[in-house]
């Protein structure tokens, strides 16, 4: 029986180990990236990351000083029969977690008025239902360097590939060194707007070489990922072949009459974690 | 590698040039969003400032709660360009140096260069990494703001990159 202590519990394990160990895969792109990468500063950055995470896993400290907007992506099971208030014990999760873990509480109580809310709550939570007795919960703490980097496009619905590949790319540009690269970049297409945006975010959740569901997304994410490497930005921005971590693409069927295409960055600092009750 | 200490006036700052990946030593003080917008109205009203600016370096950062026994949480820099609107009226005011991550306005780089400071960008993302490099810190302003207080750091090879020089040249 899930309990409503079982899932603060759960989510405040969550937030602290996104916040502490590096997701393998992430761990993995930067020690590939480092091996591949010639230019010298570029080297140097990616040697001090890969530093960086080794420190936080042996100290359980946060990996960054930005441990995040807590986003949690709430899975139900149409059978799990749960009779408690989900939203209110993930809350009372990520209040527990960043308390015990010393993660920087980031969150402000109004957007305009500000006012820190002192318990990095509330979290955005997504509930979908899926088939099954269980609920999976999934912690994407999200640094919002590179969450402001975020971007939507309205495309034509008679956009090419290669017109998605550009306007990608032009996002990838604009962040340039802000927002901590190399980047991963989630991409959503199709849906309305607000689905598009959603996916994007949700794509950070895939492994790195996930790229797409078909063939066709897989090599369109592969492409923009070699040219993205191409773009010359580097680490942190000082230049080099090591621009981004990986693409991964999501999509979603959409109106005759658009083609929304939606960009989330995420930092080096590829962070998430998940558990099933 | 070159090495700077902090405070740090114009001409030693000056034979620094962009591109150069450098060493940090010395005192230097933390201040983001809140405290550049707050410390920018002061000046427009000729009002005390709660923190000495001359011959200053300025980090762009909000540490993680310390946890016992640390000196210091997680603390790597945030993203400068949110700074760009209050950043000419604490040059202005003596600043000498800014360390933080990323491109900078136009208006920006006409300031450092007016104003003969330098611009450094250090290793975004490494909270872990670069709390090791703080040996001392301590709230000196504004501790309302929590996170985004100032701190006072003392810092030691601290790597930094000339991001922008005090001839207005960027990397």
């Amino acid at each position: 029986m899930i309990t409503a202590k079982n899932i603060a519990d759960t989510v405040s394990s969550l937030c602290i180990r996104a916040n502490t160990v590096l997701r393998s895969d992430a761990k993995k792109a930067l020690n590939r990236s480092c091996a591949c990468e010639k230019n010298a500063k570029a080297k140097f950055i990616l040697n001090a990351l890969i530093e960086n995470y080794k420190i936080a896993e042996k100290e359980q400290s946060p990996i960054c000083q930005d441990t995040g907007i807590t986003i949690v992506f709430a899975e139900i099971g149409l059978q799990a029969n749960l009779k408690i208030d989900i939203g209110k014990a993930v809350n009372a999760g990520v209040a527990q977690g960043y308390k015990k873990g010393y993660l920087r509480k980031s969150m402000v109580k109004d957007p305009v008025l500000r006012g820190n809310t002192g318990n990095n709550t509330p979290a955005i939570i997504y509930y979908s239902f899926i088939p099954g007795k269980k609920l999976k919960l999934t912690v994407l703490p999200k640094g919002f360097g590179s969450e402001n980097k975020s971007k939507l496009f309205m495309l034509n619905p008679t956009a090419t590939p290669e017109e998605i590949k550009k306007t990608v790319l032009s996002a990838i540009k604009e962040a340039g060194p802000d927002a901590c690269p190399p980047y991963m970049v989630g991409i959503g297409i199709g849906g309305d707007a607000g689905k598009a945006v959603f996916l994007a975010k949700k794509a950070l959740t895939y492994k790195i070489g996930f790229w797409g569901e078909t063939s066709f997304y897989k090599s369109l994410a592969r492409d923009i990922y070699k040219n993205g490497n191409a773009l010359n930005i580097g680490p942190l921005g000082v230049k080099g072949r090591t621009t981004l971590l990986g693409v991964n693409i999501l999509t979603f069927p959409t109106h005759i009459a658009g083609l929304p295409l939606a960009v989330n960055f995420s930092c080096h600092v590829l962070r998430s974690a998940s558990a099933t009750l | 590698m070159k090495t700077i200490t902090f405070p740090a006036t114009n001409k030693k700052l000056s034979k620094l040039k962009a591109g150069e990946l450098v060493l940090l030593y010395g005192t230097i003080i933390t201040g983001r969003d809140q405290v550049h917008k707050q410390l920018a109205d002061k000046l427009r009203l000729k009002k005390k400032l709660p923190v000495n600016l001359k011959g200053q370096a300025i980090y762009y950062v909000g540490p993680t709660p310390c946890k016992p026994g640390e000196i210091v949480g997680s603390c790597g820099p945030t993203t400068s360009r949110r700074m760009d609107a209050f950043t000419p009226a604490l040059l202005k005011a003596g600043l000498t140096a800014m360390i933080g991550k990323g491109n900078r306005s136009k208006e920006v780089i006409k300031a450092v260069k007016k104003y003969r400071a330098v611009y450094f960008a250090t290793i975004g993302g490494a909270g872990a990494y670069l709390k090791k490099k703080v040996t001392s810190a301590k709230i000196i302003a504004f501790p309302e703001l929590g996170p985004e207080a100032v701190y006072e750091f003392k810092i030691a090879a601290f790597p930094a990159i000339v991001w922008i020089d005090s001839r207005g040249k960027t990397l």
